[in-house]
């Protein structure tokens, strides 16, 4: 019988709710569309997702209570408007804070500013930090009022067994075990996904050596929220320290540990205050009081699996792919993957589109997590060299960069962004994107456009495709706004919105010149397609590639 | 003098670790200064070579 602990968990600035374990669903066995495991951040996102689509779903968490410690911190600008989407960007700009300058030390001496452009024309800053916990907090929050969702407390799954026409979960909970049926199985359980390991599949890719000791700690510090990496620091030669500001007075402290140490020798209370009280006395705070919140010790890998899409289970976020934390590329990734799912889903369910939707959410996201593996690698062999020829490479970069220029760039690990899925089938075979010398790419995320004083063009909640005509209503033509009617006959949300040649911002930022000319975007808000003249024959062909339709 | 770009740095940085892991054990001081030699000759500027070497020298 499973037993979720009922102990909330501490914290120094938390206060950890525990739920009470769901009851068993009667009769021992239930059925639903969709069933989620993991109510982590992406499992909760893309249960909030699918059902503001109109999708019912359970979410099944073997916990009775959110997960422990501050773990994913940083969020970068396109996690926040994949947020928004779901309406919890506003839990996170009041609690979090933003930053856009990263600084790297060598020994003392800083020797690179990092400073993560933004634009005026963009809603939110490059990143922001906030604790895991707290964001899984709102999220439940939204979640409870959300009758789609019947989020399962306590809920854990021992077995899955493919049906052909669905998926059938064995559940344990601590009042009894039952069977749950599903049409299809989202695995959002994270890194050590039970789901994944109950269908014995493997990661491909590769583990780092390198050990790090995240501590977070309450400490009064009178410094700005910028990311501060510290290389070969004299208290800890050879090795890497990063901190990050978090709310509620916390810092985060990594440091990298010298090889051969184990986890636990790291992490005793006396090996944990030697040295955190080394690298404050290194920025300036020699002696300053602090007490540990909560600490951890993490090597980076970077691995995927090759699909994620097996059979009836979809694989979603940590349970998909591994990713180096430098860089900030876990959840961030994780939420990329759950936007990118929600809407195939939604319409695979509801008989609009068929599997072969749902393996371009598998294409096109092993696409980006290999594309990130290769970027994080640099960047882990950068901070945590895994031979002689690398350690010496990143000595050479280190010393050098006191007195080069051109070597500095090096530091600065390329930060998560969103992939364009400029190879994409869901593309249209023929559009003008060639054409075009500014705007975003077909395949690549729409860009904001601040409208007023708090009004963007991301706001709009995206029900379904867009199809941004640029133009004044009136000189739209009747036989496209036809042929957007016909596409919600068939039960495909299809919005249409005019921009005005008075949007000279809109105009100029999707590098439109004349009338008439349209950007297609899927409900993921992705370009896929975008002409100088659209016409309903051009719109039906994007449509019929937009939803992997023969 | 052309310069390299960021990606033709980090290509560098690639190549130059790896092929110092695959010179035989305790030969890679060698390899480095075959390789300095080499360059050198490419630069073909004698003065040049020394300065940079003052470089190198700095903060070891």
């Amino acid at each position: 019988m499973h037993q979720p602990s009922t102990e909330p968990r501490r914290s120094i600035y938390h206060t950890y709710r525990v739920h009470p374990a769901a009851p068993v669903p009667a009769g021992g066995t239930d059925d639903a569309p969709v069933v989620i495991v993991g109510a982590g951040p992406i499992g909760l996102v893309t249960a909030l997702d699918l059902a503001q689509r109109g999708v019912r779903c359970v979410l099944l968490e073997s916990e009775l209570q959110v997960s422990e410690g501050s773990r994913a911190i940083v969020f970068t600008r396109r996690s926040m408007e994949i947020l928004q989407q779901v309406g919890a960007d506003a839990a996170v700009t009041r609690q979090g804070l933003p930053w856009r300058f990263g600084n790297s030390f060598y020994g003392t001496r800083r020797v690179y500013r990092m400073e993560a452009p933004y634009d005026a024309h963009d809603r939110f800053l490059p990143m922001i930090n906030l604790q895991q916990q707290v964001l899984e907090e709102a999220l439940v929050e939204l979640i409870g009022a959300q009758p789609r969702v019947a989020l399962r407390w306590g809920h854990r799954v021992v077995g899955v067994r493919d049906t052909g026409d669905g998926v059938a979960l064995e559940v344990d909970t601590p009042a009894g075990a039952y069977t749950q049926r599903c049409g299809w199985l989202i695995a959002c359980d994270g890194a050590r996904s039970a789901v994944r390991q109950l269908q014995g599949l493997k990661m491909e890719g590769d583990a780092y050596e390198g050990r790090f000791v995240i501590a977070d700690i309450r400490v009064d510090l009178p410094l700005p929220t910028e990311r501060l990496a510290y290389f070969d620091p004299p208290w800890n030669r050879g090795n890497t320290v990063l901190m990050h500001r978090e709310p509620h007075g916390i810092w985060r402290v990594d440091y990298q540990l010298p090889p051969g140490e184990t986890p636990e020798q790291a992490l005793a209370p006396e090996s944990l205050k030697a040295r955190i009280d080394a690298q404050l006395a290194l920025i300036g705070a020699a002696g300053a009081p602090w007490t540990l919140d909560w600490s951890s010790v993490y090597s980076a890998r970077a691995m995927t699996l090759p699909a994620y899409l097996n059979g009836r289970v979809l694989y979603c976020g940590d349970a998909a792919h591994l990713l180096p934390i430098f860089g900030v590329r876990g959840a961030n990734t994780g939420f990329q993957d759950s936007q990118n799912l929600g809407w195939k889903l939604a319409l695979v369910v509801q008989g609009v589109a068929g599997r072969a939707l749902l393996d371009t959410y598998s294409t096109e996201r092993v696409a980006a997590a290999r594309e990130i593996v290769g970027e994080a690698g640099r960047s882990t062999r950068f901070m945590t060299p895994p031979t002689r020829g690398f350690r010496l490479l990143r000595d050479a970069t280190l010393s050098l960069s006191l007195t080069q220029e051109f070597v500095r760039p090096l530091f600065h690990w390329r930060t998560s962004r969103p992939h364009e899925y400029l190879a994409s089938p869901l593309n249209s075979p023929e559009d003008d994107d060639r054409l075009f010398d500014a705007g975003p790419r077909t395949g690549a995320p729409m860009v904001n456009v601040r409208l007023d004083a708090d009004r963007y063009l991301m706001d709009a909640r995206a029900a379904g495709f867009t199809l941004l005509w640029f133009g004044t209503a009136e000189a739209l033509p009747a036989d496209v706004a036809d042929a957007a009617r016909a596409w919600r006959a068939r039960g495909v949300a299809l919005a249409l919105t005019c921009i005005d040649p008075g949007q000279a911002d809109v105009w100029q930022r999707y590098g439109v010149r004349s009338g008439g000319a349209a950007y297609l975007l899927r409900p993921d808000q992705h370009v896929c397609a975008r002409w100088f003249a659209v016409t309903p024959h051009r719109l039906d062909r994007a449509m019929r590639a937009a939803l992997a339709l023969a | 003098m052309a310069t390299l770009t960021l990606s033709g740095l980090e290509e560098v940085y690639d190549v130059l670790a790896q092929a110092i892991d695959r010179a035989p054990d305790g030969r890679s001081e060698v390899f480095l200064a075959k390789l300095a030699l080499l360059l050198s000759q490419e630069v073909g500027d004698a003065a040049r070579v020394a300065a940079l070497v003052e470089v190198a020298l700095q903060d070891l």
